[in-house]
């Protein structure tokens, strides 16, 4: 990464009459002026006018000041940060694909309704369902789907009491907030001193206005909620379904699967355990999969085989379906990207990463629980969280800890979240990541804490490295800026 | 255990690492997981795959895809894109990177969704754009609920039947589940929201929050929107247009309108359309209802050093500060695909989108024209005026038998919006010849072969 700032916005690249296109003459004798005056519009667009070279270069430099998993490790918890293998890039760029239209007939789609099917099942064995949609563009609305899963059951049982959804004090915000878009009330459900369920609470909370209960497992602090058989029981018990938010999902692989740990709906993030790049916060792609008895509350479109006709086919015509989420069949390039990440592991393959990103993470923990403060002991799964420093004496929170590894070439962990405990580091390696990039991480992390009761002053105003350095957020949100005229005003 | 070439623990790495951990086994370190919920036999999946066999492998599929000439549309377009744009995204620094949570290493995509915002915002006339609508569908439905929030007591949105049916569906889904009430305005035999029954319905029944309204509509018809706006806010609600971003560099901008949110499809800003996915929502609205706005924002301001810099902003109003009390559950933004859309308007320029939007005006206004020579079909909605996708009503023929004869040369004819009807797009990648081609395949549908 270049640690000098690049800092230049197109705009600023931009001279009067430049240009970076050349398109065909139009030789039909027609003009855009024979429309109406008033439907057409009166000033053209302030864009920048750049040469090509020029824009390529800036686009460059810009990327220069990005850091990204293929620049260094990147522990951010949660996000489960593992290698983008490039052969997914070059079926995901595939020209043929690209050109694809969604409204194509049936027999000239065949090769991409095959690919979107058999993802598809793919994924239906690894989550343990009986069918998964493609079409939910993140996890978030992934989550959104699936709730909506849930309230086309009851509605269809004519249950339509169950206004509430369980969500652990723990959970990620965005399962509140997708409950709220799917129009359900909150009710959180306390997590034990351990991060787990407090199955007493919950059980107190139950009754038959329970739409869901919503869960990953591992939890957010990385560990399994063993009474997970309990807790489907108890939901069961009142006519709830099990909702898995599949954010967690990477350790499970080869390890466990939802549908066997009592869940009824389920997304997975393809951005998370199947290795489809982040891409600096999307592109994402969030399918949702159903136990047997659901699959038609699943959204339209709907991609099946077609017995008769010998060939797969859509249809946006079942009944019983939540509605529609998406325009066409999600982020079908995406798709693809985790259909050949799932060949290139195959099923041994596969296997491994559950158990290597659970070893990775153990390793780290044990490596560093001396001198950081471990609120939850015990084996953790694919990630684990510390209470920032065990020294509680030097005036370091968890920011600056987190602020100082950038100085040595690592992305920060996750910070301050979980929300149970007050310095919350999430530490999340992924299977990816060899023994030595770990050993540097604990060495620099272990470096830190030692510079915090040294040199609390280093680690205090770090990052010193990096091309910008704190930030002025308040400033930022006070006046807000959002577009390169506000900068001129 | 076979080494995995994603994976790099050897024998002797995994022995030292679980050492360290005090376990025997990796096993050990699963322990904690009843033994009933782990799993009992291997993924019924195939084996691991080299390379080689996994080319081969979407190399069969690819074969089992047939890609033709494409006058469909329908919200998805056959569009030039820009050789610069793949070659600059595939830079791992941006396409590996994760949200930027911290941005004194993420300036890269923090400043190129700031250039977005900025382009966006020039694009619609509004003054705030967010970088984290998944698609035009789903940005319309975020609109509707920002209406319904902003209003507070108000829950009903009108939406024109003209909005794209697939819109449609995906707002009436959330407003299903949300409790949103809506309705639809009807539209005129000219294929144009019914203003009058607009006006009925904006003063009876239960008050409204917000009106959607799309330009051009999904007939390809650019909608004479005068006085609607004033209306709109007459009856305190917002005015929501639904437009392709590509379009919006020639025809009348939602800000002139008077609308108050914008919002639609970006992939016409040289997305592969790739069987639909992924392409682009966006969203911009006016200054009023900044706060009010869902997902991702990027403000300018400087860092200790007095240097500018970028960071995520007003990240008060998102889901993860105020998780139940969320309006939206979206958390991302939609990163490389704001990347793309930045750097295909910067490719173009102003010059560049005006060329290319006049090539498919004057392209589908000749192919119409040279439809309608043939005698076998008309225009669906002849007075109203469209850019570069318009209707065809077939006078012999079934709008299938067309598509499937244009399918055996090769040619995707449209989208079959009705038995006899087929909605066509052009865009800057037909040519004349393509166009000829399309026009014979229409001219065997006479009386005679009916």
């Amino acid at each position: 990464m270049n640690r000098e700032v690049y800092g230049k916005l197109i705009f600023e690249c931009s001279q009067p009459g430049r240009r970076a296109v050349k398109l065909p003459v139009n030789t039909y004798g027609k003009a855009l002026e024979s429309l109406p005056v008033n439907l057409l519009r009166h000033a053209g667009p302030d864009l920048p006018e750049v040469d090509e070279p020029g824009l390529v270069r800036h686009y460059n430099n810009l990327s220069t000041n990005n850091f990204g998993v293929d620049t260094g490790f990147y522990p951010l918890g949660s996000c489960t940060m593992k290698y983008n293998p490039k052969i997914n890039e070059e079926i995901a760029a595939d020209p043929v694909t690209g050109g694809l239209h969604p409204a194509q007939p049936f027999e000239t789609v065949q090769g991409a309704l095959e690919a979107y099917h058999t993802l598809q099942e793919f994924l239906s064995e690894i989550g343990g369902m009986s069918e998964f949609t493609l079409n939910p563009y993140a996890g978030a609305h992934g989550e959104l789907t699936g709730l909506m899963v849930i309230h086309a059951y009851h509605d269809a049982n004519g249950d339509t009491a169950r206004d509430k959804v369980i969500v652990p004090d723990s959970a990620h915000g965005t399962n509140p907030a997708s409950a709220n878009v799917a129009g359900y009330k909150i009710v959180e459900v306390k997590s034990l001193p351990d991060g787990t369920v407090d199955v007493d609470d919950l059980r107190s909370k139950l009754d038959n206005t329970v739409a869901a209960m919503m869960m990953t497992n591992p939890n957010t602090v990385g560990m399994f909620e063993k009474n997970i058989p309990e807790i489907a029981r108890l939901v069961h018990e009142v006519g709830g379904l099990m909702y898995y938010d599949g954010a967690n999902l990477n350790p499970m692989l080869g390890v466990s699967r939802p549908g066997d740990m009592g869940f009824d709906v389920m997304h997975v993030n393809l951005h998370k355990s199947f290795s489809t790049p982040h891409g600096g916060g999307g592109p994402g792609s969030g399918p949702v999969g159903v136990r047997k008895g659901l699959e038609k509350f699943l959204p339209n479109p709907r991609v099946y085989w077609n017995e008769e006709h010998d060939q797969y086919e859509v249809t946006c015509a079942d009944a019983d379906a939540l509605g529609r989420i998406s325009s066409w069949l999600g982020n079908f390039a995406v798709e693809m990207r985790a259909l050949a990440y799932i060949l290139t592991l195959g099923a041994e393959g596969l296997a491994q990463a559950g158990p290597m990103a659970t070893l990775n993470a153990n390793y780290i923990k044990d490596s560093l629980k001396d001198l950081y403060k471990l609120p939850v002991p015990g084996r953790c799964k694919h990630e684990f969280v510390f209470d920032g420093l065990a020294d509680k004496s030097t005036g370091v929170t968890t920011l600056n800890v987190a602020k100082r590894l950038l100085d040595f070439g690592f992305h920060a962990p996750t910070i301050y979240f979980p929300l149970l405990f007050h310095e919350s580091l999430m530490i999340e390696p992924t299977e990816t990541e060899t023994r030595e990039t770990l050993d540097r991480f604990i060495e620099v992390m272990r470096q830190i804490a030692r510079e915090a009761a040294e040199t609390p002053e280093v680690v205090l105003n770090a990052p010193l490295t990096t091309p910008i350095a704190h930030p002025d957020d308040t400033q930022a949100a006070l006046t807000p800026k959002v577009k390169y005229a506000d900068l001129q005003d | 255990m076979s080494q995995h070439r994603y994976m790099p623990q050897t024998a002797e790495d995994i022995e030292k690492m679980l050492d360290r951990c005090g376990a025997a086994s990796v096993d050990d370190l699963l322990a904690d997981i009843p033994a009933e919920l782990r799993m009992k036999a291997p993924y019924d999946l195939p084996p691991e795959h080299s390379e080689i066999e996994v080319r081969r492998f979407f190399k069969r599929l690819r074969d089992n895809n047939e890609p033709l000439v494409c006058f469909a549309g329908a919200g998805c377009y056959d569009k030039y894109t820009p050789a610069v744009i793949p070659s600059l995204m595939s830079r791992s620094e941006f396409l590996t990177a994760y949200t930027p949570y911290q941005p004194e290493i993420s300036q890269g995509t923090l400043q190129y969704i700031f250039e977005y915002q900025s382009m966006m915002c020039s694009l619609t006339g509004l003054d705030v754009c967010n970088a984290s609508m998944y698609d035009g569908a789903t940005a319309t439905a975020e609109a509707m609920m920002m209406c319904v929030a902003a209003a507070r007591k108000r829950n009903r949105v009108l939406i024109a039947e003209t909005v794209s049916p697939v819109v449609r569906q995906v707002v009436a889904t959330y407003a299903r589940y949300h409790k949103v009430q809506l309705d639809t305005v009807p539209q005129t035999a000219a294929g144009v929201t019914d203003r009058e029954a607009l006006s009925r319905m904006l003063a009876e029944g239960e008050p409204v929050a917000g009106v959607i309204v799309a330009s051009p509509n999904y007939w390809g018809i650019l909608e004479d929107f005068t006085g609607l706006a004033d209306e709109v806010h007459g009856a305190k609600a917002l005015l929501v247009m639904n437009c392709h971003a590509a379009d919006l560099a020639v025809v009348r901008t939602p800000a002139d309108w008077g609308a108050d949110i914008a919002v639609g499809e970006a992939q016409s800003l040289g997305m592969p359309m790739n069987y639909g996915g992924p392409g682009l929502g966006y969203m911009c609205c006016t200054k009023a209802l900044m706060r009010k706005m869902p997902g991702r924002i990027v403000g300018a301001t400087t860092d200790a050093e007095g240097r500018r810099c970028f960071v995520l902003t007003l990240q008060a109003r998102e889901q993860h500060i105020r998780r139940e009390k969320a309006t939206s559950n979206i958390c991302s933004n939609q990163g490389i695909m704001t990347l793309w859309a930045a750097m295909y308007l910067s490719v173009m320029g102003e010059k560049g989108l005006r060329e290319a939007a006049e090539l498919g005006y004057a392209g589908a206004h000749t192919l119409a024209e040279q439809i309608v020579e043939t005698g076998t079909a008309e225009l669906a909605y002849p007075e109203s005026p469209f850019l570069n996708e318009f209707v065809v009503r077939l006078k012999y023929a079934a709008a299938d038998d067309v598509l499937l004869m244009a399918q055996a040369h090769g040619i995707l004819a449209g989208v079959k919006v009705d038995e006899d009807k087929l909605l066509i797009a052009v865009t800057e990648m037909r040519t004349q010849d393509e166009i000829d081609d399309l026009v014979s395949i229409f001219s065997f549908f006479t009386e005679e072969t009916a």
